[in-house]
Formats: structure tokens, sequence, C-alpha cells
């Protein structure tokens, strides 16, 4: 169990270098630069004051010598200064990422909650209509694109009904409707995993002694299919974590949130280099933990699963 | 289910619930939820205003973008101010002042009693610490350092009194001292460096103080007690009306158009014509006024081959159909291009050339011994008449508005390829000069921006030959009668038509949308607000 656990955080670390060293060759390809956008727009400027500001920033240095800098301050933490606003890196991250985490997460949870319910309940059922109906509901949310979804959202209940504030990270109401909004894709793509697995697991030969034990529909739907048809539902809870990270770039700009979302994509706007670096790397930071806690939950969940890793890892 | 009508609860945010909010309405009594004791009729309140984006930076030395300008222009005072009807410049923390006959000294006389929020005193020495740390802002403040350009030094002649001194004549310089980019700051504000500056804010002498800046999010300005020093343009004397003004970033527009009309904000930035009839039937009034300076244009590359034919140049200028640009694409009341100038510049004048005429554009192209191709564009010595076009998706209206003039020009045979580059690339564009034509336009309350622009002894961006236009835009920046100065300017945007060194199209208009609660909510001579006057209720 050890040596899996070192392998999976080797595995993490390997993976977080790869997206930091990929996010700077891309800044580093585009064309223009922090300090081009920076002064765009600006027809007085002459190149010894660009050449300058080049400099103060370090854009003048050899790129290997960027890459090497940039990396080293990174490791003990240091992204640098924002350079479109002077800020460090961590304090911009360090305001956003709660935001995000509090958003996405709820919005986790409700997916969750959501498609969940709605898989059990399509398997459970015994009415073919309803399981009809219901099996049909996912496919038609995650084909809705997020953005319109928001939208919506905003344009019924804040606008119309007025029940919540259609912007800003105050109180919990103003949560209500992008978590919704980024719940609704995730628990869609969750009750289409599910419900599949649900299905395969019903026709298993243990569902057939249970019965002939005596066990009640119900108890096996819970007790045993559920608990042996959730490891993919798992496994996609951990790939989601990173389109949920996506869907808050759109969800944080429609409803003009403060989080990761808003900050990726106005540094991307601005060749912010320094924080989309940060950007990247904490993304994949949160991204990485979240897999690894999944795959140290599967052995909770299925016994076996301990017993096959620890011995491929011990063969390897 | 229906929309609200705009409420009064002006921090949906924070306020109980929005159901409460239809209640809370029918209290007409009711003031905002702050707490502080009205000070007379209409006094008090919080305005609430959604602007679409946030530059990162509440300095205003060195913001350029409308969204923030609105909100930092209220935290600083300037020397002058300028009426927006006539353009002339009048006092504000400066009492009166002097200009050299050769617009090269320019004496100001201060105001006694000003303070800034920390308690310090405005004095000649502050408005010599704002003007000698300008040129120290480096590429950040571009806008102020253009005004100071050329600047010999600034001194204290005595407390209240302070003279500018430039290497040449400066005649933009007086306007240049009304607008928010030469605002003064308190001397402990102006030490900070730049970045500082951007993130903290600055300490100011204005109707309003910043309370609170959360990046991306909002600008939250406090009424300054006690202030007593405003431009005598404004209607009210002392301390201004409203106690509190959130400026919220909402960047999406359906948002911003929505939450104005179900009444979650008081105010909007940047309406666009496909907003207006929603707003208007949701009985918010909309507000319009041209931003002053240099129109939309097509800036001409005039060291292309191709562009320095005169009759090519001309030929583009009248194949444009301006009206039916207006008429498709832009917000309600905007004014298609009569000049180089929008005619809220102080000293525009319309210049002639600018009507469209698509027989005269073909003529003038068969004179210049470009004929019809198989394929109607127009060909000369195995050359294709074809134009690149670069542009940047800084305005929405940009991309529809060249699409139409990608087929106005096709009409006569002319081939335009459009470029959209990102606008991080647009100074490495214009520096660079491999562009045919650049769209763009500038804003600036004054026609001094042609020299900046046009004259070849500056940066020449457009690579205009050396001719007759240099020394007319010099002699307007040393005229020190105004009457000369707007002679010498309508010469200028003349023969800038005349030439058709770039192609002006449509001005650009600012509109805003304004709740019926709202009142005096008021365009300024750069058309952006000054919201001293302002009332909520």
């Amino acid at each position: 169990m050890r040596r899996y656990v070192i392998r999976r955080l080797a595995q993490a670390i390997g993976v977080l270098w790869a997206a930091y060293t990929l996010s700077f060759l891309i800044l580093v390809l585009l064309p223009g630069d922090a300090v081009s956008a920076m002064t765009a727009g600006d027809t007085e400027l002459d190149q010894a004051q660009i050449d300058e500001l080049r400099h103060r920033y370090g854009y003048d240095d050899p790129l290997p010598v960027q890459y090497l800098d940039h990396l080293g301050r990174a490791l003990q933490g240091d992204f640098g200064d924002s350079a479109s606003t002077g800020r460090t890196v961590t304090a911009t991250l360090g305001d956003a990422l709660p935001q995000t985490l509090l958003l996405t997460g709820t919005g986790l949870a409700l997916g969750v909650l959501a498609g969940g319910s709605l898989a059990l309940l399509a398997t459970y059922t015994g009415l073919r209509w309803l399981r009809q109906l219901l099996l049909s509901l996912p496919p038609l949310a995650v084909s809705m694109p997020v953005f319109w979804v928001a939208l919506m959202l905003v344009e019924i209940f804040s606008f119309r009904a007025g029940w919540f504030p259609a912007f800003g990270n105050d109180g919990l109401r103003g949560l209500v409707l992008p978590a919704v909004a980024l719940a609704i894709p995730t628990g869609a793509m969750i009750a289409q995993v599910l419900s599949k697995s649900l299905f395969i697991a019903l026709d298993q030969a243990y569902v057939e002694t249970a019965r002939a034990k005596g066990a009640g529909r119900r108890h096996i739907h819970l007790r045993h299919v559920l608990r042996n048809a959730s490891l993919p539902a798992l496994t996609v809870v951990g790939l989601l974590a990173g389109q949920l990270m996506a869907n808050s770039v759109v969800i944080e700009t429609v409803f003009s949130r403060n989080g990761l979302g808003r900050v990726t994509a106005s540094a991307v706007t601005a060749q912010d280099l320094p924080l989309v670096q940060g950007v990247v790397v904490f993304g994949a930071a949160i991204f990485v933990l979240v897999n690894l806690v999944v795959d140290l939950i599967y052995p909770l969940l299925d016994p076996r699963i301990v017993v096959a890793s620890s011995k491929g890892a011990a063969a390897a | 289910m229906r929309p609200h009508a705009p409420s009064r609860i002006t921090r949906p945010a924070t306020a109980l619930t929005a159901l409460l909010t239809a209640g809370v309405v029918l209290f007409s009594g009711c003031s905002s939820s702050d707490s502080s004791g009205s000070s007379g009729a209409g006094s008090g309140g919080t305005l609430t205003f959604a602007v679409g984006s946030d530059m990162g930076c509440v300095d205003p030395q060195q913001v350029g973008s409308n969204d923030t300008i609105y909100s930092v222009r209220q935290i600083v005072d300037s020397l002058t101010d300028q009426d927006p009807d006539t353009g002339e410049i009048v006092p504000w923390l400066a009492e009166k002042w002097e200009i050299s006959p050769d617009s090269t000294t320019f004496t100001f006389h201060l105001r006694k009693g000003v303070t800034f929020s920390d308690g310090s005193a405005l004095t000649a020495q502050v408005v010599k610490d704002n003007f000698d740390a300008v040129p120290r802002l480096g590429a950040l403040g571009v806008l102020a350092k253009g005004y100071l350009n050329g600047v010999k030094a600034t001194t204290v002649v005595d407390p209240l009194t302070v003279r500018v001194t430039f290497e040449q004549p400066n005649a933009q310089f007086l306007q240049a001292t009304s607008t928010h980019s030469l605002g003064i700051a308190s001397s402990a504000s102006v030490k900070k460096t730049p970045e500082r500056k951007c993130a903290e804010g600055i300490v100011g002498s204005g109707p309003f103080v910043l309370s609170k800046y959360v990046p991306s999010q909002s600008i939250t300005l406090a009424k300054r007690t006690g202030y007593a020093w405003g431009s005598p343009r404004w209607s009210k004397d002392g301390e201004a009306y409203l106690d509190k003004i959130v400026f919220k970033v909402v960047p999406e527009s359906g948002v911003r158009t929505g939450s104005l009309q179900s009444g979650q904000v008081d105010a909007i930035g940047s309406v666009g014509k496909a907003d207006e009839a929603a707003l208007e039937a949701a009985g918010v009034n909309l507000i319009h006024r041209a931003n002053p300076g240099v129109v939309f244009n097509l800036g001409l590359n005039n060291a292309n081959p191709i562009l320095r034919d005169l009759k090519v140049r001309q030929a583009i200028q009248v194949a444009v159909d301006r009206q039916q640009i207006v008429d498709t694409i832009f917000p309600t009341g905007t004014k298609a291009a009569t000049s180089i100038l929008s005619h809220t510049t102080p000293h525009y004048t319309a210049a002639p050339g600018l009507d469209y005429d698509q027989a005269k554009a073909k003529s003038l192209l068969d004179a210049a011994g470009w004929r019809p191709g198989g394929d109607g564009i127009r060909v000369k010595g195995g050359t294709k008449l074809r134009l690149n076009v670069f542009w940047f998706a800084n305005a929405a209206t940009n991309q529809p508005t060249l699409e139409l003039i990608q087929q106005q020009l096709k009409a006569v045979g002319i081939d335009v390829v459009l470029q959209q580059r990102q606008i991080a690339q647009f100074a490495e564009i214009l520096q660079g000069g491999k562009f045919d034509a650049l769209w763009g336009n500038l804003t600036r309350a004054d026609p001094d921006i042609l020299r900046t622009q046009y004259s070849t002894k500056g940066l020449n961006s457009y690579r205009l030959p050396v001719g007759p236009l240099d020394d007319v835009l010099s002699r307007q920046a040393a005229a020190a009668d105004d009457a000369q100065r707007k002679q010498l300017v309508a010469q200028a945007q003349q023969l800038i038509t005349e030439n058709a060194y770039v192609v002006p199209v449509v001005e650009l208009e600012t509109e805003l949308g304004v709740g019926k609660n709202v009142k005096d909510l008021d365009f300024d001579a750069s058309s952006r607000i000054q919201l001293h006057d302002t009332r909520i209720g």
C-alpha cells in the first residue's frame, strides 16, 4: 500500500512539472507577450520604453534562462508578480481559489446528489415510462452548452422571478444559480455512467443469490448493487474535477464571480505569463489531488483493488 | 412572474432577499439600505453601476479604459474642468491661469483650502510632485505621460502658484489638465510605486474616496465629507449627493442589461444596439454622447505601394457608405464621420470629401490604372487590388462594420482581407508597418490628437509623407489665440480628408443605460461621467 501511494505521488509531481513546462512553451510560442498586451493601443510609446518594460519583467533574457529562473522560484512557492496587475500571483490565486473551490464543490455535490438519485430511481422503478423519461434526461442535459444553461437560469430565476442575484460572490443566495449551472452537466454525466453500471450489476449472479436468500429489493439495490456499480461513477468524478474547473471559466464570467476561472480568462487575454503559469499549476494540482483521493478511495469500496495494485507495484 | 420595477435597494447581494425587494419598492419614503442620514432633499443613497471590465488598476493616472475611468474620475480633482458643450476650459483646483504667448509656459494659481482625504493640503509642491512623477510612470501611464511630453520643468513659484514649462509650444496642455489622467493625488500617494498605486489606489481630493477595490469584482466609493471645491460647472455646491457608489464588474452584456431591467443595478455601461429595445421597454433612459477625438477609421499605410497613389486612397474614401454602416450596426444617435475628428471635439469642422459616391470611386480607380479583372477585383500590372485590414476585437461593433466595409469596397473592385489580431499585438503591428490599413479610434477632447497621430515629426505610424500638414499641426500646437488655433485645426482636418491619408468612417458613441430612479447622471467633455451631481431616488 505504501509503495502504491509513493508511486502515485511521484506520478502526480511529474504531471505538475509537465503542466508547468507545457504552459510555458505555449505562452512563449504565442505572438506578442505580456508587455505588448500591456501597451496595446498605445501609439505614443517608443521602442526604448517598451524595451525598458521587457527588461523590468525579465522578458529579454534567453528562454532557457527565463524557464529555469521561473521554475526555480515556483518550486519555492513564488510564482512572481502578475504582469498585468503587479500583485503577487500567489495572493491573486489565494483570493480566487476558495471562491472557485466553494463553487465547484457545491456544483459537484449537487451534481452527485441529483445524478445519483436519478440513476437509482431509473434503475429501481418498475414503471417503464418513468424509466424512459428519467434516462432521457442526462443526454439532454449533457448536450446543452453550459453557457446557455447559465444564461437561462439567470433570465428565469433572477431577472424574472427575482429570487437570486444575477452576479457577485456575496452570500449563499449568490451561490445557488452558478452551482446549479455547474451541477447540470456534472450530474448528467454521473447519472449516465451510474445508471449503466447499475444495470450491468443488476444482471450479475450475486443479485440472484441475494434474492434467493430472501433479501428485499431495496436492500439489494442500495447495499449490493450500488456498491459494486459505484466504481465507474467514482472514476468519472475524478475526471469531472477537470471539467468543473473548465466550466467555471464560463460560469464565473456569466455570473461575474471572482475565482480561478475569471483569473484564468483575464490572464490569458493579457498574456500574463506568471499568472497563467500559476493558474495552470494550481489547476493541475487540484486535478491531481482529486484523482489521487479517488484512487485511494477505490480500495475502501472494493478491497480486491488494493491486493491487485500492491501486487502490481511489487512486480514492477 | 414579471420583471421587477427598478428598486431602491441597490446592493442586491447584501439585501435581505429579492423577494423582499418587490415589497420595499412600495414604501416610497424608504431610502436605500444605507444608514447614514440624508442631509437634504435627494441626498444620500447608493448608486450601483455595472461595467463590463476591470483593468486591474485603480490609479487615475494609469488607467485608459472607460469602464475604470468612470470610477477613478470621482476620486481626483483636476486643475481645470472642461465644458462638454463648448469645450471651454473652466477653473477647478486652479482658480486662474496664465499661458505665455508662445504656449510654452503655463502658470496655475491654486485654490485655497483644498485638502486631500488623508488630511494633507493642496499646494504648488503637491502639483509639482505629481507632474514630476508622471514620466516615471513609464509605459503604464501613457496618457498622462503624453500630455506632459517635452516638459522642461515644473516649478513652485509660491505655495499656491505652480509653473509648468515646455521645451516647445504645447497648446493642448491646458485641456490635458482637465483630464482624469492629470488628476492630482496627494504627495504621499505620488511617492508609491506605479504597481502599488494600481493595486491600492491613490488618495485624491475628489468628491468621492476609494473605500474598497476587489480586482475583477467591484470598486466601491464613499462620499468625501467636507468636500467644498467642486468645479463651477456643477449644479450642487459642496459635497456630492450620493453616499456611496458601487461599480460592479459584470462582463456579460446580457447580464448587465437584465440586471438593470430587473432593478439589481441602477446604471450600466457599454450598451449595445441589440440591448436598446429591451431597455427602452423597461423604462430605462438611454443616454449617449459621441466620444471626442479621432473617429473610427481605416488608418492607411501611406508607404504601401498601392496606397501611395492619392486616387486609390480617395476612391476608398468615397466607396465607403458611412450612413449604411451607422444604420445597420451602431447604437441610435451615432453619427457617420464628417471629419477625422468627431463632432464633440473642440475645433471640429466638417471636412468635405466624405460623401458616398460609388461612381466616383470607380472612375478614380479607372484613372489610376486599376482595371476590373475577371472576378470583379481590379488588376494593374498583374497585381490585384487587395488590402489587408488589421483589426482587434476591442469593440463589439468592429467585426460587423468591417464586414460591411468589405462588401462596400468589393462593389468597386477592391478586395479587402480582414486580419483579426490580438490586442496585445497592436503596438507591434503599428510600429512594424506590416499593415495596409488598421481599424481603430482614439478618445481625446483636444484636437492636438491629430499632431500626435499624423505629424511626420512624431512616430508617424501611418507613414505619411512630409508635407504642409506637418507645419499646420505644429502651428496649432503653438497657437495661444483660440480663434487662430481653430482655423489651423480646420485646415488640418481638411488636409487630412483631401489627401485621404486615413479613411474616417464612424464616430464612437458612448451609450449608458440609466434607471428611472437615477437623476442627473451626465457626460463630461471626454464622454465619461462625473457623479457629483447625480442623485438616486
